[in-house]
């Protein structure tokens, strides 16, 4: 068998009704993919273990905020920036999984990659820092909010490139809190997915991995998916590294490679407007000193238990 | 297109109360409820589904007993096909987050999720849903002409009442071999703690910060005669069991009283504890969300707070 049969034979087994498989566009990838894993053996220099894992810089409102004129996002200047929590530990799996296949002796990498403005290449330095080899921004303009379906169509054509044998995203960013960006970029890519997972074992001699979906009320959903594979990470999977004051520097001086999307076609939603939603309308305030707030929280309760 | 279709979710044989949710959301919107089955034998759920509101159900026979995200994409898609919605609804779920997302990349359909408002307006569907870390709401617009797959955030809506009986139909789809295969489930561990029957609550979340104060909350809970529950983080950094965790992938809880100590109101966290008689929230933050569900609220640093309630039993 050629390994181009040999490939196909995976894809059709792991996805059996999935028309078309690998469209064109990705083909590069399915190369790539092919050139690692296809005969069983190795080019020089490519890596056994791949991760991607895509990284979102999320933003935070402080205690005060004002809109951008066109009512659509809020003005920069009130923002606090930070990586988003999923992410973080999405990375820190992405380098548990390959430091495993580097301690067997397999050459692994973890490739970030980010979709924004230059100000977003902090987080992309972060995850560098924390051990990712290398990192790529897809540019999109600062500070706009954009809709789940834009992300996941600039991510796909560099995933694909990057032919990863687990993509790995964050459940849901902390600031959109929309849980779609991984789920879609996985049909872009016409990969296998689960979303949710708080364990993931990787069994790469069967091509499959067996993860933990975590559903409501804490149930867990076994599942066993074909590699490769996109999976959404949720927190409490493992607790993330902090980087050395060293590999910071050390990741400032890396070079972030920056590719510009291809033309959007139109996203899944228009912004019309944003606005600040009445809050604590239905609250009573308790004022004054924190003993004065305390003897009511003590009158409340015992008002509330007797 | 016309007409709503809710996908129902569905868990060891029973219907769950997103759904009814869903019935209810759909209400809002023009034209035919169907609720769609998607199961092996969809016929041992169908009447559960049979709720107000619900005009039709359909039943997809497809994939195994339990949820799998490629069954339910292709019983999707093959339902948009054939019946040309105008809306799709679908829970804010982890088993809703496994494939609407996808039928909407694969469609190019309007999307959106953690909606909790929707409505019709000059011929587009428009949602509300929060951005900025739910600090800000925001109307969006889908794209008119093609369907709509809209994720309804959970707790929102009420559910809808049992119905008379409604008229059911068959689809059936090209069979599918998934690639994410259900193995079984793992049930939560037992605990000797239950939160959910208790009557006070003191719950904590990241604002206490470290661990080391974790065992002065316990202490403040056992002084007060509160049951100690926490939020997410707490038990992802392992410094309480899950047992404790109230939330979307917790308990859900309804004590008399819920004392919230340093949780900023997540809507994950809000939908194990939003019913709660007395909610009670300390928050330094005005602007945090715990204060929209809140009946009392101070805008003040829980240790302060802490160290007089400390004095006070
Ligand atoms: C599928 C899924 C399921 C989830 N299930 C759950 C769940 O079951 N339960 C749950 O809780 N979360 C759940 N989450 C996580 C949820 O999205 C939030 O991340 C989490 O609830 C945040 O917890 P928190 O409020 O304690 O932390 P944060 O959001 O970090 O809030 C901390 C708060 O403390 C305040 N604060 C800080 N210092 C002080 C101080 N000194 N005094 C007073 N206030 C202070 C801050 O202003 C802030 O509001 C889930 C997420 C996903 C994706």
């Amino acid at each position: 068998m050629s390994t181009a049969d040999n490939f196909v034979g995976i894809v059709v087994h792991a996805g059996g009704n999935v028309k078309g498989l690998f469209g064109p566009r990705f083909l590069p990838g399915v190369v790539a993919y092919l050139a690692r894993h296809g005969d069983g053996t190795s080019p020089e220099g490519t890596p056994e273990v791949k991760a991607v894992v895509c990284v979102k810089q999320v933003v935070a409102i402080g205690d005060e905020i004002a809109f951008t004129d066109d009512g659509k996002s809020v003005d920069g200047d009130y923002l606090d920036h930070a990586v988003n929590e999923w992410d973080v530990v999405a990375v820190e799996e992405a380098l548990r999984m390959t430091e495993a296949a580097s301690a067997a002796g397999e050459e692994s990498e973890v490739v970030v990659v980010t979709v924004g403005g230059e100000e977003n290449e902090e987080a992309l330095r972060r995850c560098l820092a924390m051990g990712a080899q290398r990192a790529i921004r897809v540019e999109g303009q600062s500070g706009a909010l954009l809709d789940p379906l834009t992300v996941a169509r600039r991510l796909a054509p560099v995933v694909a490139r990057e032919a990863a044998d687990v993509v790995l995203c964050g459940v849901q960013s902390s600031d959109s809190v929309q849980a779609a960006v991984g789920t879609m970029l996985a049909e872009l890519l016409e990969l296998p997915r689960v979303a949710v997972v708080k364990e993931i074992s990787l069994d790469r001699a069967d091509g499959t991995a067996t993860v933990m979906r975590e559903l409501e009320g804490g149930l867990v959903d076994v599942v066993e998916v074909d590699l490769p594979a996109l999976l959404t990470v949720q927190t409490g999977i493992n607790e993330p590294r902090y980087a050395t004051l060293r590999a910071i520097k050390q990741a400032n001086l890396k070079e972030i490679e920056v590719v510009e999307p291809s033309q959007d076609a139109p996203g899944c939603y228009e912004i019309l407007r944003i606005y600040a939603p009445p809050r604590g309308e239905g609250a009573e305030m308790l004022e004054g000193s924190p003993a004065e707030v305390a003897a009511r929280i003590v009158e409340l309760v015992k008002a509330r238990l007797s | 297109m016309s007409g709503t279709i809710i996908v129902a979710e569905h868990l060891q044989g029973r219907l769950r109360d997103v759904t009814r949710e869903l019935v209810t959301a759909a209400a809002t919107l023009p034209g035919p409820v169907t609720v769609a089955i998607v199961a092996r034998e969809p016929e041992r759920i169908a009447a559960q589904a049979e709720l107000e509101g619900v005009n039709e159900v359909v039943l997809v026979r497809a994939g195994g007993d339990e949820f799998e995200n490629d069954v339910y994409q292709a019983a999707l898609q093959a339902l948009i096909a054939q019946r040309a919605p105008e809306v799709v609804l679908v829970g804010f779920t982890v088993g809703g987050m496994g494939y609407a997302p996808a039928v909407a990349a694969r469609l190019s359909c309007g999307f959106a999720s953690d909606v909790f408002g929707l409505e019709r307006r000059d011929g587009r569907l428009v949602c509300r849903r929060a951005f900025y870390g739910a600090k800000v709401h925001g109307e969006v617009a889908l794209p008119a002409g093609r369907t709509s797959v809209v994720m309804v955030r959970p707790t929102v809506f009420a559910p809808a009442a049992d119905g008379a009986s409604t008229s059911r139909s068959d689809m059936s789809i090209d069979p599918v071999t998934p690639r994410a295969r259900h193995l079984r489930f793992v049930e939560a561990p037992q605990s000797d703690v239950d939160i959910t029957t208790a009557d006070f609550l003191l719950s904590i979340g990241r604002g206490i910060g470290d661990r080391e104060n974790v065992e002065r909350f316990v202490k403040l809970a056992e002084q007060m005669g509160a049951t100690l529950s926490v939020s997410r983080p707490i038990v992802d950094a392992g410094w309480m069991p899950a047992a404790r965790q109230v939330g979307q992938s917790g308990k859900t809880v309804k004590p008399k009283v819920y004392l919230a100590l340093g949780i900023s109101g997540a809507v994950q966290h809000l939908a194990g504890m939003k019913t709660s008689g007395a909610i009670i929230a300390v928050n330094t933050d005005p602007e945090a969300a715990i204060f929209d569900v809140a009946h009392y609220g101070a805008v003040a640093d829980l240790f302060d707070v802490a160290d007089e309630l400390e004095r006070l039993f």
